[in-house]
């Protein structure tokens, strides 16, 4: 039977029309996304071929990108769960329009989060060791165990509240593609909204609700005890559990932002995800990263403080040695900038600013450019000024007006942030994201390159770690993965939960209305 | 009754629920009978994954408790059980001519890059001395791989060698994260070693070698066996390594200088390398007082500055 079109509002038939084939746009991506995840397919290929030897990983740093992937990625799929069950546990009713694509975030990242151990073994094909002879006492297994239940319990948290959708479309698209219609009448379970149908289903999601939040907040906990339950300096550590955990939700929270704004924009769903949900998510980012800010602090100012003699040369090459760089942008680039974004744009003084005539674009961009003339100046061996200046005193003058001016350009922009909410919450969030992932890479490599003994007799190009075209194509194909992986899931299910977003909006007027 | 392709699919899962209830209770009881006595651990046996179990015939060495030992994968014939084989280094004998090293590389045919006694260049303190350090596998009595390994690739044995299997380990490389030594090589592409034996892996021998797998020191025990010093031991020309029983409370070293071993290190104020980890180490060194041959070069680094030095 066919559903009669006028059962749906103008907004849910744009969900609907997003189930049908796309655009040359979506044609391209597509094309792209698989053709970057087949190149990561052959990287993978040759590092069968020839060996773990392909990559830069040697003995002292023994693990690398792979790894740094495998944090970042169960990071992001933390809080598609997590926060999904807190909100609807708390009855917070903004969230509805967003659950499903934060919990199919969770779905497509842990699929590619729990291939990057396999890609980083030495012997994927001796598997089978882990069943045949696992030994229950090591942290591998713990992360076996933990992620394939979050795998499971995540993706029943998804399909579960997915059935009465399934079942719309099972009648939806009865004329449909064959494929189609069996893949949904499989799906929808036989789910005819019946009232007892509907008490299992909300029993269901309860007890689901309740049960994927310890597995979660385990899952990232024994991901960090890879690490933590080594001697070495930097990971020897107890608080890096809630430390990870907290890392993860902000992270995830902010993929979620990115997914709602890209989502919003190529399915126009302008109607479900309004500028108040990127305001709520954004308090949730604050809120995150601050509770990550304030571990992270703890993480380094404690050993910082005290200055054992092992863990020096680690702190010396984060804070200021080789991995400086990397440490800082991390904290600027990829927490304090994103909060500030999120938070100064909603000052009051702000629309006060843009009548402030040294705020204007162009006096701000000049004085940018001119520090960074200067910076230029300063660090290029034969300036004048280099020649009659101490080198320190010209660096440090030079670090202070640059980093005068990116303040400067930043209270300029305030007020162009604040008239464009959802790209500043874009913009904000995908940084979270790419600093989550230097951050993992800065947790993991300088520990490796300061062990208790110092790297000596190491081979020519042993003693550092530069990761090989072999990891960074495996891990641009994992991230392709992720995304090819949430797009075709967008195009099977509706993105939005339609029963969910309907039952507020008609006061408890339910999905078997749609689906029967 | 008769046997229908239901009926037999009913009884296959009876059958396998029985086993595997039985298999799931086994452990449990066996865990109750340990924990009377012997020190109590979690370990896999040959005979089931996940066991646990308690380290009956593993005597405690020095006081200390084995509680995180694995069982061997497989039986050996020369885990000889009491035997508790120890190491004392005397840095100031040592002069650093890596005899020792190129010895280990001939008796287990390493490939490039892999030395699993390596001589470090050490220097304390501003003020200290320079010194050499040899360093092999500590064969630690708490170690920190063998916690880690998801396989019991690696294992203590009773006799106190920390053992590796390269037929199991799946290339994790966790252990070589946990070992505060760098005790631990890897085998990064296939391995190439000229008159490498053509003979099948004998885990005592460790001759052959395979890409993807991670090796270290293993303190020779087929050499133990035929009643031979390990090969640093035996090839070093200051008799700068001694090795024995502690059990015998004796140790040898290759200029046949068999001495005891409280003594030896007690008199010499003999200590473990990072003994503040709790690794409980198996190798002794003696402080380089008054060495007797030529330190390496003063320019070296203090012992923490972890710089990569070719
Ligand atoms: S020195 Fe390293 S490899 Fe050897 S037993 Fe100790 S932790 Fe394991
Ligand atoms: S690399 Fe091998 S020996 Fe080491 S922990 Fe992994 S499986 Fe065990």
């Amino acid at each position: 039977m066919m559903r009669r079109r006028d059962l749906f509002s103008p907004r849910e038939l744009r969900v609907l029309a997003s189930l049908h084939g796309g655009g040359p746009g979506f044609y391209a991506l597509m094309g792209v996304l698989v053709g970057v995840a087949l190149w990561g397919l052959i990287a993978y290929g040759v590092q069968l071929r020839y060996g773990l030897g392909v990559t830069g990983l040697r003995d002292n740093v023994m693990w690398g990108v792979y790894i740094t992937n495998f944090v970042f990625f169960i990071g992001v799929s933390h809080v598609g769960a997590l926060m999904s069950a807190i909100l609807r546990l708390t009855g917070a009713e903004w969230r509805r329009p967003i659950t499903r694509m934060a919990e199919a975030i969770t779905f497509a990242s842990l699929l590619m989060g729990g291939l990057m151990p396999l890609v980083d073994m030495g012997r994927p094909d001796r598997l089978l060791n882990l069943v045949l002879h696992g030994r229950l006492q090591s942290p591998i297994l713990w992360d076996i165990l933990s992620i394939t239940t979050y795998l499971t319990g995540s993706t029943l948290f998804l399909y579960v509240p997915m059935i009465p959708d399934i079942a719309l479309l099972r009648d939806r698209f009865a004329a449909g593609p064959a494929w189609r219609r069996r893949l949904y009448t499989a799906l929808a379970l036989g789910w005819r909204g019946t009232e007892v149908q509907r008490r299992h289903l909300e029993a269901a999601m309860g007890i689901l609700a309740v049960l994927i939040i310890p597995i979660a907040v385990s899952v990232h906990t024994v991901v960090s005890w890879i690490m933590a339950m080594t001697l070495r300096a930097g990971w020897n550590s107890t608080i890096f559990g809630p430390y990870f955990v907290s890392g993860a939700l902000f992270s995830g929270a902010a993929a979620v932002v990115t997914a709602m704004a890209a989502f919003r924009w190529a399915y126009r769903l302008e109607e479900y995800i309004t500028e108040d949900h990127f305001r709520r998510m954004g308090y949730l980012v604050i809120a995150l990263g601050l509770i990550y800010a304030y571990f992270t602090f703890n993480e380094y100012w404690v050993p910082a403080f005290k200055m054992a003699s092992h863990e020096r040369g680690y702190l010396a090459a984060v804070l200021s040695g080789p991995f400086a760089r990397l440490f800082w942008f991390t904290q600027v680039g990829g927490l304090l900038l994103p909060v500030l974004l999120l938070t100064l744009p909603r000052a009051s003084l702000v629309p006060r600013l843009a009548r402030v005539p040294l705020l204007q674009p162009r006096p701000a961009l000049a004085a940018a450019a001119a520090s960074g003339v200067l910076a230029i100046a300063a660090y290029a061996p034969p300036s004048p000024v280099a020649a009659t200046l101490d080198a320190g005193v010209l660096r440090a003058v030079a670090a202070g007006t640059l980093a005068v001016a990116s303040l400067w350009v930043l209270v300029a922009l305030l007020p162009l942030c604040r008239a464009r909410p959802i790209a500043t919450a874009t913009v904000a969030s995908v940084l979270v994201n790419v600093g989550a992932w230097w951050k993992r890479y800065v947790i993991i490599v300088p520990t490796l390159q300061s062990p208790f003994l110092p790297i000596q007799r190491a081979p020519q190009g042993w003693g550092v770690y530069t990761p090989t075209w072999v990891e960074w194509s495996i891990t641009f194909g994992a991230v392709a993965g992720f995304l090819l992986i949430y797009i075709v899931f967008s195009k099977l299910f509706p993105i939005v939960s339609l029963w969910e977003t309907r039952e507020t909006e008609q006061g408890g007027e339910v999905a078997h209305a749609l689906a029967r | 009754m008769r046997l229908t392709r239901r009926s037999f699919l009913t009884s296959l899962a009876a059958v396998a629920a029985a086993l595997s209830g039985s298999r799931a209770v086994a452990p449990l009881a066996r865990w109750r009978r340990g924990v009377k006595g012997a020190v109590p651990a979690l370990v896999a046996r040959p005979e089931g994954v996940h066991s646990l179990a308690h380290l009956e015939a593993v005597p405690a060495g020095g006081g200390v408790a084995l509680a995180f030992a694995a069982k061997p994968p497989r039986a050996e014939p020369a885990a000889a059980s009491g035997r508790r084989w120890v190491m004392v280094i005397d840095l100031a004998r040592c002069d650093g001519c890596r005899e020792c090293t190129r010895a280990c590389q001939a008796m287990h045919f390493l490939p490039g890059g892999q030395e699993w006694i390596r001589v470090y260049e050490m220097r304390d303190h501003e003020l200290g001395a320079p010194y050499w350090l040899p360093r092999p596998c500590m064969q630690c009595d708490n170690p920190p791989c063998v916690k880690v390994c998801p396989v019991s690739a690696t294992w203590k044995r009773e006799d106190g060698i920390v053992m590796q299997d390269t037929s199991r380990c799946i290339g994790c490389r966790f252990c070589m994260a946990a070992c505060p030594y760098q005790a631990r090589s890897f085998n990064w592409v296939d391995p190439e070693v000229p008159g490498m034996p053509d003979e099948p892996y004998a885990m005592e021998w460790n001759r052959v070698h395979r890409r993807g797998t991670t090796e270290k020191c293993i303190f020779c025990p087929a050499l133990l066996a035929e009643g031979r010093l390990p090969a640093c031991a035996a090839a070093c020309p200051m008799g700068a390594i001694y090795f024995g029983d502690q059990g015998e409370d004796a140790v040898t070293n290759s200029q046949g200088e068999t001495v005891r071993l409280s003594e030896l290190v007690a008199a010499n104020a003999g200590y473990r390398l990072l003994e503040e980890l709790g690794t409980e180490p198996r190798v002794y060194y003696l402080p380089p007082r008054r060495p007797l041959y030529p330190p390496p070069p003063p320019a070296t680094e203090p012992a923490s500055a972890g710089e990569a030095r070719r």
